[in-house]
């Protein structure tokens, strides 16, 4: 999962013109074997920018990028205390899907796939989007009934989503436990053909390198320790590498995000729970659709190397630890076991843990606050991969045009006070 | 795994217990107003190092225990 480097050593180039890939180039620079470019540069640390993105994560980057490509807003820097991607960028289980359960969240969800559809072409990198189907179990009456909610909440929004039986499961995922003598029978499933996985880093890295050819400064290993505000307004932001000053903060820092928050005094209905993940040794296809369990709080997919990558809930309790523990590896095992008895003789490789910054209605917080300059893209929970790329276009869109658009208005933090949350919890409590 | 100390039934697995979350005031349910009765449900400190919280002893002596813990290290001792 954690990749530190960006590329090999090499020429640099000019801002602006990154090196195109393709086929061609690949041929050419096999036969030369010449070094290739770095993807993006490290540069000295100004004291001045537009706008300082905290957090370099998907949605800093994304923002970055975005503020470049459809603003023109280049005087940006990201900063991340540690390298681009070691957040919960680097360790989700890249899972993408737009079938929520509010309209307001599938609207959302649904233009940020569209996005990604047309990602590679966009930022001239691979990100290896693969539309294989998302599939969601239900194993009694009461989650078949959210599942037909979400289905018709999803077609009113145009998107392709239906409750199937256990026949068509079987015929979609032979390797399933269709038998009625389970001790969780499956009883149907959501259907969602056009969601999938990606891979995550290629995403990162894509929008890094995008950003930087346009001239954003990337300050990996620079931590913010404070932000500096004046009759509320955000001035400055304080760092282990010097002081910037600047009018414009964005919080991107999902885990951490209420620690920065505070810094700048605006509080936060956020609390920090770790998620954790697995992989097992890889194995022939066998497995076509991402398959999730409510009940049994796991999912699956296989990879394209094909190991299978398991998730599951949140730890249950708060915590800014990134370690595993046995407890998870042993309840995933016997829940992945109720689903796919086949698989018992496969051996996890490894396991992992991210920090999820979950909110009260597991649905994001985004857009600016009582501090002037001072806007969150934040609450991600364990379901804010797949929000990536429209998370950056509108808040790269706030920023630009000084309030957020349509599409984000939903999600503001004054929500908490005035009660209109927007509950997510039946489409995103088993975290992916 | 994280252990708690019990003051009833010792030192046990957090496995064992339900978390309640960070040591909360409750204001007066007769004159609070909607938005300090949301605040008080929804808004967390959420701290990076000690926090006092609330633990309820599930599957021991069924009682609420009080516990303080890094919430990086994840260490735990009796709160007063
Ligand atoms: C195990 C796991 C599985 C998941 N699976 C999925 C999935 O299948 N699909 C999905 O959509 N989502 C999934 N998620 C959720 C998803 O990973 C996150 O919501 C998303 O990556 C958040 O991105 P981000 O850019 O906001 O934050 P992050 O990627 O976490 O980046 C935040 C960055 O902020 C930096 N930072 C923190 N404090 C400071 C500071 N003081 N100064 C400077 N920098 C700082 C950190 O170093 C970090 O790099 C999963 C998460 C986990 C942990
Ligand atoms: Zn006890």
């Amino acid at each position: 999962m954690a990749h530190k480097n960006n590329g090999s050593n090499g020429h640099r180039h000019a801002a602006g013109k990154p090196t195109r890939y393709s086929a061609f180039g690949l041929f050419r620079r096999g036969l030369s074997r010449s070094d290739w470019p770095r993807a993006w540069q490290e540069r000295p640390l100004k004291s001045t920018y537009d706008v300082v993105i905290i957090g370099g994560g998907i949605h800093g980057l994304a923002t970055a990028y975005y503020l470049a490509a459809n603003h023109g807003i280049t005087n940006v820097a990201v900063l991340d205390k540690g390298y681009l991607g070691g957040g919960g960028s680097g360790r989700n289980t890249a899972i993408l899907r737009s079938n929520y359960l509010t309209p307001e969240g599938v609207r959302f969800y649904d233009r940020s796939l569209h996005l990604y559809e047309r990602l590679s072409s966009e930022l001239n990198f691979n990100v290896m989007f693969s539309q294989r189907g998302h599939m969601t179990l239900a194993h009694n009456d009461n989650s078949l009934r959210t599942l037909r909610w979400r289905a018709e909440v999803n077609k009113l929004q145009g998107v392709d989503s239906e409750v199937i039986d256990p026949d068509e499961i079987k015929k979609l995922v032979p390797y399933l436990d269709t038998s009625t003598d389970t001790r969780y029978p499956i009883l149907g499933a959501l259907y969602h053909p056009p969601g999938g996985i990606i891979r995550h880093d290629a995403v990162v890295w894509g929008y890094a390198r995008a950003a930087d050819a346009h001239g954003v400064h990337l300050h990996q290993n620079t931590e913010v320790t404070g932000i500096e505000t004046a009759g509320g307004r955000v001035t400055g932001v304080r760092t282990t590498k010097g002081d910037i000053s600047t009018p414009v903060v964005v919080n991107c820092t999902a885990g951490w995000s209420s620690l920065i928050s505070d810094m700048a005094g605006v509080d936060m209905p956020v609390t920090t729970s770790p998620l954790q993940a697995a992989v097992t040794e890889p194995v022939k296809p066998f497995l076509g659709t991402v398959v999730v369990s409510g009940t049994l709080h796991v999912y699956v997919s296989q990879t394209d190397r094909g190991e299978l990558v398991f998730g599951a809930s949140v730890d249950p309790f708060t915590s800014y630890s990134m370690r595993g523990s046995l407890e998870f590896a042993e309840g995933l095992a016997g829940h992945v076991l109720e689903l796919m008895p086949a698989v018992s003789k496969m051996r996890l490789l490894r396991q992992w843990a991210g920090l999820c910054d979950m909110t009260p209605d597991y649905s994001p917080i985004m857009g600016p606050t009582h501090v002037d300059g001072f806007h969150v893209d934040v609450g991600w929970g364990t379901y804010g991969f797949k929000a990536g790329p429209v998370s950056g276009e509108a808040m790269a869109d706030t920023v630009a045009n000084g309030r957020p658009p349509e599409i984000i208005a939903p999600f503001g933090i004054d929500r908490f006070t005035t009660g209109q949350l927007v509950g997510e919890k039946g489409a995103a409590a088993v975290g992916h | 795994m994280i252990q708690l100390p019990c003051p009833w039934c010792g030192p046990r697995n957090a496995s064992e217990f339900t978390h309640h979350g960070e040591v909360t005031s409750r204001p007066d349910v007769g004159t609070a107003t909607p938005e300090e009765w949301r605040r008080y449900l929804y808004f967390r400190q959420n701290a990076n190092g000690w926090v006092d919280e609330n633990w309820y002893h599930t599957a021991g002596c069924r009682r609420f225990i009080r516990v303080r813990r890094h919430t990086l290290s994840n260490e735990t001792e009796a709160a007063r």
